[in-house]
């Protein structure tokens, strides 16, 4: 763990709101600084963006949604999201690891059910560490609902499991894995568990690397994951409940934040350039202009799906029966198909409005990395599989929101 | 219909659209489905063979897993619809 000067500070007596908002904020800018330092080089390289994790975990960000009790910061999914939005502006890979890890803390601070699991979400905040997940395995189709492997008693209070993984973003860098697995070698494809498995007690033999079009420091590769851990890590839980009230959710609140950041970085570069142009012409409003009002529709309605999405999900946070509702569920399902969907057209609307010098790689308001990363988030869970779930619950929806 | 009636037309739907591991017309009438092999999309289409079967619909609210989760559960929300 590097210096943890934010981490570190005492409580202030007298905070009031808008102090915290101010030192959210500073953190979500320190981490956001290193990213954009590095994000070039990331790319290039299709790199683990270690220096802003590691600014992440300095500012104590690693473990923000734990409480403060536990060693936290006490975010609340909303604080969450507004620093993603931040940090997606600039490195798409940095943020889009730090979702995936919040979608694990997240599983951790709300439903850590054993002793072993409330001493690890301890250490999340001590140690600063890295989760990455496996849900999704080989011959499932990404239906994350579904399991082959199984998890296997093998005395002594230790299980053994045996999963085959199509993907684990940051797999080789992360210090512990959210594994879901059968319950058991009886059990049903749907009756699954999820356990914390630490990189000490698994092994990952990498069976394809990361070599892709976009998000590129998100390495996200294949693996043949062995691991033997204690019965406990497992959650008493069982994943359904969890993946409802928490997973689902919290993962589609956390990535559509995410490219709500890319979105408005690409707005924002925008906008810079069709008012650069309107400065040489003053007295007539340059045709740029038009397409950047047209952008301002799709980024105005993203915002507004994105942070109201959000708001409803914090809303919701403490009352298991509305995560479990179907209108929710929609609503979350809904929230990535749009938020997806709005950031692949965003970034190529924004991309069209600077022209050129958008296109060139080498150029201050490039927005080439932005562009292939921002086909990414229509990918990762297909689209297609999201409005498959989704239509079949319309079947039976009573068309609430 | 009584409830007895209800009851089995409930596991005959279960047993055409549960996809459960175990047989719908024994299962315990308070067994978990989920734990028994029912998706949320087998769900989907045990509520579809409910609305036809007993003509009905379910409200909103009903529209969740606690609804689904046993032969019970299920019995008793479709004779509170029917009695609305």
């Amino acid at each position: 763990m590097t210096e943890s000067t934010v981490l570190t500070e005492a409580p202030r007596a007298q905070d009031t709101p808008e102090d915290r908002v101010e030192r959210n904020a500073a953190r979500a800018e320190a981490v956001a600084r290193v990213a954009r330092e590095h994000a070039e080089s990331v790319d290039e390289e299709g790199r683990f963006p270690r220096e802003a994790i590691d600014e992440a975990r300095a500012q104590g960000l690693l473990a923000a949604p734990v409480s403060e009790a536990d060693g936290g910061l006490g975010y609340s999914i909303t604080e969450l999201c507004r620093m993603l939005e931040r940090v997606g502006r600039e490195c798409t890979s940095t943020a889009m690891i730090l979702a995936m890890h919040h979608s694990q803390t997240l599983c951790l601070t709300r439903h850590a059910d054993t002793e072993y699991l409330r001493e690890f979400t301890r250490r999340v905040a001590t140690e600063g560490l890295l989760l990455a997940s496996a849900t999704t395995e080989v011959n499932i189709g990404g239906d994350t609902r579904t399991s082959t492997c199984a998890v296997r008693p093998i005395g002594d209070g230790r299980v053994h499991l045996h999963k085959t993984c199509p993907v684990i973003s940051y797999g080789a860098y992360a210090d512990a894995i959210l594994v879901t697995a059968r319950a058991s070698e009886d059990a049903a494809s749907s009756d699954q568990v999820l356990l914390v498995v630490e990189a000490a007690h698994l092994e990952l033999e990498r069976q394809r690397g990361w070599d892709a079009l976009g998000m590129r420091g998100t390495c996200s590769e294949s693996f043949e994951l062995d691991a033997t851990t204690r019965a406990d890590a497992m959650f008493e839980t069982l994943f359904e409940t969890i993946s409802a009230q928490t997973m689902l959710p919290g993962a589609h609140c956390l990535w559509a934040s995410a490219w709500l950041g890319m979105a408005t970085q690409a707005g924002l570069t925008a906008r810079s350039v069709v008012q650069k142009a309107a400065r040489k012409t003053p007295g007539t409003t340059p045709p740029s202009a038009l397409r950047l009002a047209e952008l301002e529709v799709q980024l105005q309605a993203m915002t507004d799906v994105v942070r109201s999405s959000v708001a409803r999900y914090e809303a919701a946070y403490d009352d298991p029966a509305a995560c479990e509702s179907m209108q929710f569920a929609i609503a979350m399902n809904t929230l990535k198909v749009s938020g997806a969907e709005a950031v692949r057209r965003i970034v190529g609307d924004a991309l069209v409005i600077v022209g050129i010098t958008g296109f060139a790689n080498r150029s201050p308001v490039s927005l080439a990395r932005l562009y292939r990363d921002s086909i990414g988030p229509s990918l990762m869970v297909n689209n297609d599989r999201i409005l498959q779930h989704t239509a079949t619950m319309q079947l039976v929806s009573r068309g609430q929101r | 219909m009584d409830s007895t009636a209800v009851e089995t037309t409930v596991r005959s739907v279960l047993a055409d659209q549960g996809k459960l591991s175990e047989d719908a017309h024994s299962i315990a009438v308070d067994a978990d489905l989920y734990r028994a092999g029912m998706t949320s999309h087998a769900s989907v289409n045990v509520m579809l063979g409910l609305e036809d079967e007993f003509d009905i619909e379910f409200p909103e609210e009903r529209l969740t897993k606690a609804t689904f989760t046993s032969v019970q559960s299920i019995t008793e929300a479709v004779e509170a619809i029917r009695n609305d």
